[in-house]
C-alpha cells in the first residue's frame, strides 16, 4: 500500500471499529440497518470512492476501492455490500448517464446521503437474467413499468434504483435500463426476505404497478439495458471478491488470536499441529485470494481489464471466505458457534458471497468460455 | 437398510410420520424464536421413544444403537434442534442412568424421564475444559451423608428445561478422581446461570449450570467415587453414533430437496436437472450420503451385536457431520438466492449441522482419538 492508501485505511479502520463493530452482534440478531452508519462512511468519503470528483466522489482507483471494501468487510460484510452496490450504481451513472442524470443523482449517492440499488433479478430470472419479465411500455413522455424484482439488496432503504425492464422482444436485446426513485407513484416494496446472513442489509422485492417513469430517466437508448447491466459485471465481481477477502481475514485473525490464548491439555491450542496446519492453510488461501483480487483490480484501472481473472478472483475469494469462516467456527469450537463471538456471523455472511454477482457455478462457466476462446485464437 | 429388524422398521415408520407431521411444520418457527418444542417432546414420551435404549423394567424399550440412530435420522430430517434435545435427554441422561444407576435410582428417576414428565440433561464440559473434559474442576466434597458441589458446567443442552442433571464432578486431584451424581432441579445452590445464543440448533435450549455449595445426598451418587471415567467410556460410542444419525438425516433431507428443486427450477429454458454441474453436485451428494449411511448403520449393527468399537464410532463421527455440512452448503448453492433465504429449510440445516462437528467431541478430538488408537504401538517405539 502507498502512503495515501495506508492513511485512508487506518482512518477507516478506526471509524469501523468505533462505530460499526459495537453494534454488529445486536443488529445482526435484530436485522437492523443504521442509516447513520452509512452517512458516517459517507463523511469519510468511502461511499463514493471511484466516482468523479466533480460529482462529489473521491476519483480514486479501483484498487483503492477494493482496499476500502476489504476493510469494511472485516467488521461488517453487510455494510461493505451496501457500499459496493451503491458504488456500482454510481459507476453505471458515471459511465452511461448523460450530464443531466449525473448532476441530478450522483452527488447524493457519492456523499452517502442516499443509497443506490440495482434491480435485475426476478423470481424466474436469476442466473438467466436475460429472461426477465418486467415490462416498460412506451407512453406519453415516458414509460409505464409493471412487474416484480427480487433479491434487491438495499431494497427499501435505497433512494435511487437502476431497473432493468423489457421494452422490446425476448432476450437481452429487448431490455432497457431506467433510473427509478423511491416515492414514484406505482413503485412500492414487497416482501422483505428472511435470510441466513447479511441480516443488517435488507433484501426486498420491489414492485411496479403502472409506475410512470419519465423518458429522461432512461439510460442510453432503448434495448441497451443489458449493456448497462453487463458493463458493471467485472467490477461487481471484483468488489464481491474484496469483501470475501475481508471476511476471510477477520475469521483468520479471530482464529489465531483465540488459539494463542485458549488452553486445553495444558497448552495453547495453537501448539497442536492439527491447528497449525488449519491456520496455515487459511492464511495461505486468504493471501492467494487477496493477490488475485489486487491484480484484477489493478487491471481494471488500466485499458486492458482481464475479465477471466475477475471471475477467477470472485470464485477463489468467495470459496475461500466460506472455507476459512467455516474452519474458524471449528477452531473456536463451542464459543465459535455462539453469537458472543463474531465468527458464526461471518460464516453466515460468507455463504451468499458464493451466490451473488453470478453464482460460483456461473463463474466456472464464464472461465471455461474464456479458456475455449483463448484456445481457439491460439489454434 | 436390509438388516433392520421388523421392530426397527416399525420405529422408522412411526418416527418418519411423527417427524414430518409434528416436527417439520414447526421447525422454522422454533428456529426463529429460539424456543423449545416441548409439546413434541411430551409426545415423544407418549410414543415410547424417550427411553428407547433404557431398561424395560423401568419403562424403557431396551433397544439398541440401530433403533436410536433411526430415530435421530428421521427426526434430523425434520428438525435437528428438537433431535439434539431428544439426544441429550435419551442418550446422555436416560441411557447413562439406565446403564449405571442403582435399582433405587432407576426406580426413582427413569419412569418420569421416559414418559416425558421430566426432562433430563448431562453436565460434563466446563468453560475452561471442553475437549480436555477430564481436566474438569467442578468439585464435590463429601460431608457426612451429603456432598457439596461447587463449579460451573457449560454448553448444557436442555439446561433451562431440565428436571434432572446427570453430573460429572471432581472428588480428588488425580486424573481419574471423577464422580457422578444425579442432581434434581430445585436443589438449593443449583441454578441455570446463563442462556447461550447459538448459530444453529436454536430450537434446542443450551445453558450454563452453576453449583454453589449445592448439597446432594449420598443416595444420588452414581456408583462409587472415581467411577465417572468408566461411565463416560461406556457411553462414548453410542453418543458419537447417534449424533452422526442427526447429520445423516440432514444430508438426506438436503439431497431430497435438491432433487425436487432440480426438476422444478428453470433457467436458460431448461430445468436445472439438465445442467451437468447440477448433475455432478447431486450425484456426489448421493454417493457420499449412501457411503456414510452404510458405514453408520453397519457400525450400529456391530455395536448391537457386541463389537463396540471406539475407533469406528469416532471415524463415523469425524466423517458424517463434516460431510453433511458440505452437502448442506452445496444444497444452498444449488438453490441460489432461495437456498440462502428462510423460505427453504436448507440454511437452517447447515447452521444446525455445524454443531455436530463440534458437539460430542470436535472433529479434532476424533482425529486425536483415532490416531492414538491406531498409533499406540508406533508411539511407543
Amino acid at each position: 500500500m502507498n502512503d495515501f492508501q495506508k492513511e485512508l485505511i487506518s482512518n477507516l479502520r478506526k471509524f469501523c471499529q468505533d462505530n460499526i463493530e459495537p453494534h454488529m452482534e445486536h443488529d445482526d440478531a435484530e436485522g437492523k440497518f443504521r442509516m447513520e452508519i452509512f452517512n458516517g462512511l459517507g463523511e469519510y468519503g468511502v461511499t463514493g470512492v471511484t466516482a468523479p470528483e466533480e460529482f462529489g466522489g473521491m476519483g480514486l482507483s479501483y484498487e483503492d476501492y477494493c482496499l476500502v471494501l476489504e476493510e469494511i468487510a472485516k467488521v461488517s460484510v453487510p455494510y461493505a455490500v451496501t457500499v459496493s452496490v451503491s458504488s456500482m450504481v454510481q459507476t453505471i451513472l458515471s459511465e452511461y448517464g448523460n450530464q443531466k442524470q449525473k448532476e441530478k443523482y450522483l452527488p447524493a449517492l457519492t456523499s452517502g446521503e442516499a443509497i443506490g440499488a440495482f434491480a435485475l433479478s426476478e423470481s424466474h430470472a436469476g442466473s438467466d437474467a436475460a429472461n426477465l419479465k418486467t415490462t416498460a411500455k412506451k407512453a406519453e413522455g415516458g414509460y409505464i413499468l409493471n412487474g416484480t424484482k427480487m433479491w434487491i439488496t438495499s431494497g427499501g432503504i435505497a433512494k435511487t434504483y437502476i431497473v432493468m425492464a423489457r421494452t422490446g422482444g425476448e432476450g437481452s436485446k429487448g431490455v432497457s435500463a431506467f433510473i427509478v426513485e423511491d416515492g414514484m407513484k406505482g413503485f412500492s416494496f414487497g416482501k422483505a426476505e428472511k435470510k441466513m446472513g447479511w441480516k443488517t442489509s435488507p433484501t426486498r422485492e420491489i414492485v411496479f404497478e403502472n409506475c410512470f417513469v419519465p423518458e429522461e430517466n432512461r439510460l442510453l437508448e432503448e434495448g441497451q439495458g443489458f449493456k448497462v447491466a453487463m458493463g458493471g459485471l467485472d467490477r461487481g465481481r471484483v468488489a464481491i471478491a474484496s469483501i470475501g477477502v475481508g471476511c476471510a481475514e477477520r475469521a483468520l485473525s479471530e482464529s489465531i488470536r483465540y488459539s494463542l490464548t485458549r488452553q486445553q491439555f495444558k497448552q495453547a491450542i495453537f501448539d497442536f499441529q492439527g491447528l497449525q496446519f488449519m491456520l496455515s492453510d487459511m492464511a495461505t488461501e486468504t493471501e492467494a485470494s487477496r493477490l488475485m483480487v489486487q491484480k484484477a483490480a489493478r487491471l481494471l484501472d488500466t485499458k486492458n481489464p482481464d475479465s477471466k481473472l475477475c471471475s477467477m478472483a470472485k470464485l477463489k475469494a468467495t470459496d475461500t471466505a466460506m472455507k476459512v469462516t467455516t474452519d474458524a467456527v471449528q477452531i473456536l469450537g463451542g464459543v465459535g458457534y455462539t453469537s458472543e463471538y463474531p465468527v458464526e456471523r461471518f460464516m453466515r455472511d460468507a455463504k451468499v458471497l458464493q451466490i451473488v454477482e453470478g453464482t460460483n457455478q456461473i463463474q466456472r462457466v464464464v472461465i471455461a468460455r474464456h479458456l475455449r476462446k483463448e484456445n481457439e485464437s491460439h489454434a | 437398510m436390509w438388516f433392520f429388524t421388523p421392530e426397527e422398521k416399525e420405529i422408522q415408520k412411526v418416527c418418519r410420520d411423527f417427524a414430518q407431521n409434528e416436527l417439520a411444520p414447526l421447525a422454522e418457527k422454533h428456529d426463529n424464536e429460539e424456543s423449545f418444542n416441548l409439546k413434541a417432546f411430551k409426545h415423544m414420551g407418549e410414543l415410547g421413544l424417550l427411553g428407547i435404549t433404557a431398561d424395560p423394567e423401568y419403562g424403557g424399550s431396551g433397544m439398541g444403537a440401530t433403533a436410536a440412530t433411526i430415530v435421530m435420522e428421521e427426526f434430523g430430517k425434520a428438525c435437528a434442534g428438537s433431535t439434539l434435545s431428544y439426544l441429550a435427554h435419551t442418550i446422555l441422561c436416560v441411557n447413562n442412568l439406565s446403564n449405571n444407576g442403582s435399582s433405587a435410582q432407576k426406580e426413582k428417576y427413569l419412569p418420569k424421564l421416559i414418559t416425558g414428565e421430566h426432562v433430563g440433561c448431562m453436565g460434563m464440559s466446563e468453560p475452561e475444559f471442553g475437549s480436555d473434559a477430564v481436566g474438569m474442576q467442578t468439585k464435590a466434597v463429601r460431608n457426612g451423608d451429603f456432598y457439596e458441589i461447587t463449579g460451573n458446567k457449560m454448553w448444557i443442552t436442555n439446561a433451562q428445561y431440565a428436571d434432572v442433571v446427570y453430573l460429572y464432578t471432581r472428588t480428588g486431584p488425580g486424573k481419574k478422581d471423577l464422580t457422578t451424581f444425579i442432581v434434581d432441579k430445585g436443589t438449593p445452590g443449583f441454578s441455570v446461570s446463563k442462556e447461550i445464543h447459538k448459530m444453529g440448533m436454536r430450537s434446542s435450549p443450551t445453558g450454563e449450570l452453576s453449583f454453589d455449595k449445592c448439597k446432594v445426598p449420598l443416595a444420588n451418587r452414581v456408583g462409587e467415587e472415581g467411577d465417572s471415567t468408566i461411565h463416560m467410556m461406556k457411553n462414548l460410542e453410542i453418543e458419537r453414533i447417534t449424533i452422526s444419525g442427526i447429520s445423516l438425516g440432514i444430508a438426506q433431507a438436503c439431497l431430497d430437496q435438491c432433487i425436487k428443486y432440480a426438476g422444478e427450477r428453470k433457467q436458460f429454458g431448461k430445468t436445472l436437472a439438465n445442467f451437468q454441474l447440477i448433475q455432478k453436485m447431486i450425484a456426489e451428494m448421493y454417493s457420499e450420503t449412501e457411503a456414510m449411511r452404510r458405514m453408520l448403520y453397519t457400525v450400529c449393527y456391530e455395536y448391537d451385536h457386541g463389537n463396540k468399537s471406539n475407533n469406528l464410532a469416532s471415524a463415523v463421527k469425524l466423517q458424517l457431520p463434516k460431510m453433511a455440512t458440505k452437502i448442506a452448503l452445496d444444497a444452498i448453492q444449488l438453490h441460489g438466492g432461495y437456498g440462502y433465504s428462510r423460505e427453504f429449510p436448507l440454511e437452517r440445516m447447515m447452521r444446525d449441522n455445524k454443531l455436530n462437528e463440534i458437539g460430542a467431541g470436535t472433529n479434532e478430538v476424533m482425529i486425536m482419538i483415532i490416531a492414538k488408537n491406531l498409533l499406540r504401538e508406533a508411539l511407543r517405539s
